[in-house]
């Protein structure tokens, strides 16, 4: 044996970071269960699977923000815990989030040393080390930034740098990385592939979430694969390729049944053509017709919300057009949206749902004012009677209809929004995520719900990240990726392998 | 049982301890004449707080009401000093259109330049004033130089009550009427409580709040009338920082500064709180500067109040205690 493989033999045996048997549930959720996760110095793990899949609930786990209902830690083969996200960072472990968060307008040294700056006489903050420290950081990475500089005047990738010489500023052992390029350029993404190399070379430990096979396949030594919260397969990159990687992340999963349904599409309502935005999508073209469910699938930030929000009006697009029932139609504002008969239902059911503090028939009634008034005063018994009409029909679980809808649950509001939308009665409802955080029972109630609106006739728009969900309804799908029109599947076409592959852009032969 | 544990009812209850405790000392202060005199001399702090109220709804705020109130009661007093054959009905209109015409522009700049409330309408408040001090020159408009018809308005009795006190009884109900029956006083609600939501449900979250000012702006000109037609005088300073007073009508009545809650009635309340205080404390012979100070803790309580209340109401995790409510 060499030198070489037995240093890897060694570190192969000894990594620095084991979880065993982590269990985490949430209300009416089990996040994950009985996972295991083992990290090895030097060397970089990609830690994959779909949306949901339990990546997030492990990496807050590892960095104190979670509590694990049950299982292990072990850092050195030491059991620990991490009651807050400052024990973990005290053991090595830091994290680079996908959305920094830093300061905007603090210097690149502040940012870096925030919270732990080093401290000169009478315990004030010694600006001069600081600084150099920030510098010594900063060329340990390879990244040539003025500490003095303000965060401010430094793009998207620099800060990158800075969010990572702070999560180095301490004595990190542990590197988790949260789709560091998602929002990167091509060259941006070459100089942190090197940064991981370097980081690699120092002997820590790297746990790099990533959706782009490519990247996996580039830059990690080991893959962990999670579903539905389970560990499915773990190994050497060495040993797997792209197709056992997607095999093993979509699975099919056995316990979500899906209303059966009859889809006899009628004639067309909405067509849409050439929908551009400036940033966020292009050159998007489709058509819905009456009694049809159209997917909407891609990976979180394909565009596909953005898009949304532009055919409700929310922001406006730089080209294209629709046309309803054959006849173009501008729509610059959601309330001209409503008024043609297309609504939207969003995913942040706190910032765009529901409106707390106001009762449940007053969120319902919110886009129906007009109906709902004679001469300009509402009148209340009319606003109790829509409302009811419609939360009957969604069943739902309140104790009465002025109840405040901060009092419900995550479920019950999401019937209430459901409600407030049908009740304008709409031609085109677009549900952005309709299932998103809520639990199993909930669930097939909205997609029951769901087929029945199909049924009687209404065009239904479903953006979602779940591949069984996005399979089990739809009747033709879209599959977006980078802000653009990937493919367009039904039928044969329309299975878990074709929709991963659009979406992360992996050819054909792969 | 629900309205007992509400805020108005606690309010209201504290209000009667008040009552109470001052009636121990001194008896005469609650006999019907002078609580109505209280009432009177309250309805110019409950007519600028039911303005504010719409604004704060909104999640904004509008510290121009007092400078708004006393330019364009000196325009009033300047005109009516003029042409004193201008009737009075011609004064009102006119002391509303100017009022609704501040507000407006305050509501212009917070919905089109996006510019935070408390600065828009902390320049606007330093602005209206400078022009009042422009306009007259810095001399007072005095009671020999207006006529008798606009000084006899707001102190003529109606079935027993001066016209201020009718007037303020009329907008309270119209106010209501408007906050709690129309598509505007539920879009003030909506865009307060929770903006983003608003957007999606088709309300224009400006517009909304350009109303919310107007409004206010409004009722502060027609005040501006009354005020100056009651004390029969106008100088540049009348009204001077009487805009705290109002949002402490608001806050002790249970708006919330975070935007989206509250109720008229608590606003009455709230205002008539502070009304009680002022006009009961020199009769138990307290300095006027303790009643500052008696004011300003009686905010802390009820902001601290309102604060737990809303905590309190956060979201219920348990399954048992989703069931249970």
């Amino acid at each position: 044996m060499n030198m070489q493989a037995v240093e890897a033999a060694t570190r192969e045996s000894a990594p620095v970071l084991t979880l065993e048997g982590i269990t985490k549930t949430f209300p009416g959720v089990r996040a994950l269960s009985e996972v295991g996760l083992d990290l090895y110095p030097g060397q970089v793990t990609a830690l994959v699977g779909e949306n949901g899949a339990g990546k997030s609930t492990i990496v807050k786990i590892l960095t104190g923000i979670y509590q694990p209902d049950g299982g292990r830690i072990r850092l050195d083969g030491q059991d620990v815990h991490f009651p807050t996200a400052q024990h973990a960072t005290t053991a090595g472990i830091t994290a680079i989030h996908q959305e920094t968060v830093l300061f905007d307008e603090l210097s690149v040294a502040e940012n870096i040393f925030l919270g732990h700056a080093p401290r000169g006489r009478f315990g004030l903050i010694d600006t001069a080390r600081m600084q150099r420290d920030a510098r010594a950081l900063l060329e340990r990475i390879g990244a040539r930034l003025d500490p003095a500089l303000p965060l401010k005047e430094l793009g998207i990738a620099n800060r990158h740098l800075v969010a990572i010489a702070r999560a180095l500023s301490v004595e990190a052992r542990v590197v988790v990385m949260d789709e560091p390029t998602a929002a990167l350029s091509q060259k941006e993404i070459e100089e942190l592939y090197e940064l991981v190399e370097r980081l690699k070379a120092e002997g820590r430990a790297i746990l790099f979430i990533s959706h782009k096979f490519d990247e996996i396949f580039r830059i990690a030594d080991r893959y962990t694969v999670f579903r539905d919260g389970e560990l499915v397969g773990h190994g050497a990159m060495a040993d797997v390729d792209e197709s056992e990687l997607v095999r093993l992340m979509v699975g099919r999963s056995v316990d979500q049944i899906f209303p059966q349904r009859v889809s006899a599409p009628g004639p067309e309502v909405l067509r849409v053509e050439g929908y551009s935005h400036p940033t966020e999508f292009d050159d998007i073209s489709f058509t819905l017709r009456r009694g049809e469910i159209l997917g909407f699938y891609g990976l979180v930030g394909a565009g596909r919300s953005e898009l949304m929000q532009a055919l409700f009006g929310v922001t406006r697009p730089s080209r294209g057009a629709v046309h309803l029932d054959d006849a173009p139609h501008a729509i610059r504002t959601p309330a001209d949206a409503i008024e043609a008969g297309i609504v939207y239902v969003p995913e942040d059911r706190g910032l765009q749902g529901a409106v707390r503090g106001l009762p449940i028939f007053q969120n319902v009634t919110l886009p129906s004012l007009r109906e709902t008034s004679r001469r300009g005063f509402l009148r209340m018994a009319e606003e109790f009677a829509l409302t009811r009409r419609y939360t009957d029909r969604l069943e739902l679980r309140a104790a009465a209809l002025d109840q405040d809808v901060a009092e419900l649950s995550g479920g019950n509001q999401q019937k209430v929004v459901i409600a407030k939308w049908l009740a304008t009665k709409p031609r085109v409802i677009i549900l952005d995520e309709p299932t998103k955080g809520i639990d199993i029972g909930s669930k097939a109630a909205v997609h029951a719900f769901m087929a029945e609106l199909a049924a009687e006739g209404l065009a239904v728009i479903m953006v979602s990240s779940e591949i069984p969900e996005i399979l089990g309804m739809s009747d033709r799908v879209i599959v977006m990726r980078e802000g653009r029109m990937a493919a367009e599947l039904e039928g044969e076409a329309l299975t878990p392998e074709t929709l991963v592959r659009h979406a992360a852009g992996i050819g054909e032969g792969g | 049982m629900a309205f007992l544990k509400s805020r108005e009812a606690i309010l209201a209850g504290a209000i009667l301890l008040l009552l109470a405790l001052i009636a121990w000392r001194f008896p005469g202060f609650v006999a019907p004449d002078n609580l109505a005199r209280v009432f009177n001399d309250t309805s110019p702090l409950i007519l600028l707080a039911l303005g504010q109220m719409a604004v704060i709804l909104t999640r904004c705020i509008d510290l121009s009401v007092a400078a708004n109130l006393a330019l364009t009661g000196m325009v009033c007093a300047m005109v009516n000093a003029a042409a004193p054959g201008l009737p009075v009905p011609v004064i009102i209109a006119m002391a509303l259109a100017l009022g609704a015409l501040m507000g407006a522009v305050n509501g212009l700049l917070v919905w089109t330049l996006a510019i935070p409330p408390i600065v828009v309408t902390l320049g606007t408040m330093t602005i209206y004033r400078g022009i009042i001090f422009v306009i007259s020159d810095g001399q007072w408009v005095n009671s020999h130089e207006m006529s008798d018809a606009f000084k006899a308005l707001p102190r003529a009795e109606l079935l027993g009550l001066p016209v201020l006190s009718w007037i303020a009884l009329v907008v309270v109900a119209l106010f209501a009427l408007l906050i709690v029956r129309t598509p505007l006083g539920r879009a003030f609600y909506a865009v307060g409580g929770n903006p983003g939501a608003a957007v999606y449900a088709g309300l224009n979250v400006g517009r909304t709040q350009f109303w919310a000012f107007t409004l206010s702006g409004t009722l502060a000109g027609l005040t501006g009338y009354l005020w100056v037609s009651r004390y029969a005088v106008a100088y540049v300073d009348i009204a001077s920082g009487f805009e705290l007073e109002v949002v402490a009508a608001c806050v002790i009545g249970g708006i919330s500064i975070a935007g989206g809650a509250g109720t008229v009635t608590g606003v009455v309340l709230g205002a008539l709180f502070l009304g009680i205080i002022k006009n009961a404390l020199p009769v138990v012979n307290v300095s006027p500067f303790y009643q500052l100070a008696i004011s300003g803790g009686a905010i802390i309580i009820a902001v601290a109040f309102n604060a737990r209340a809303s905590r309190s109401r956060g979201r219920v995790i348990l399954k048992s205690a989703e069931h249970a409510s």
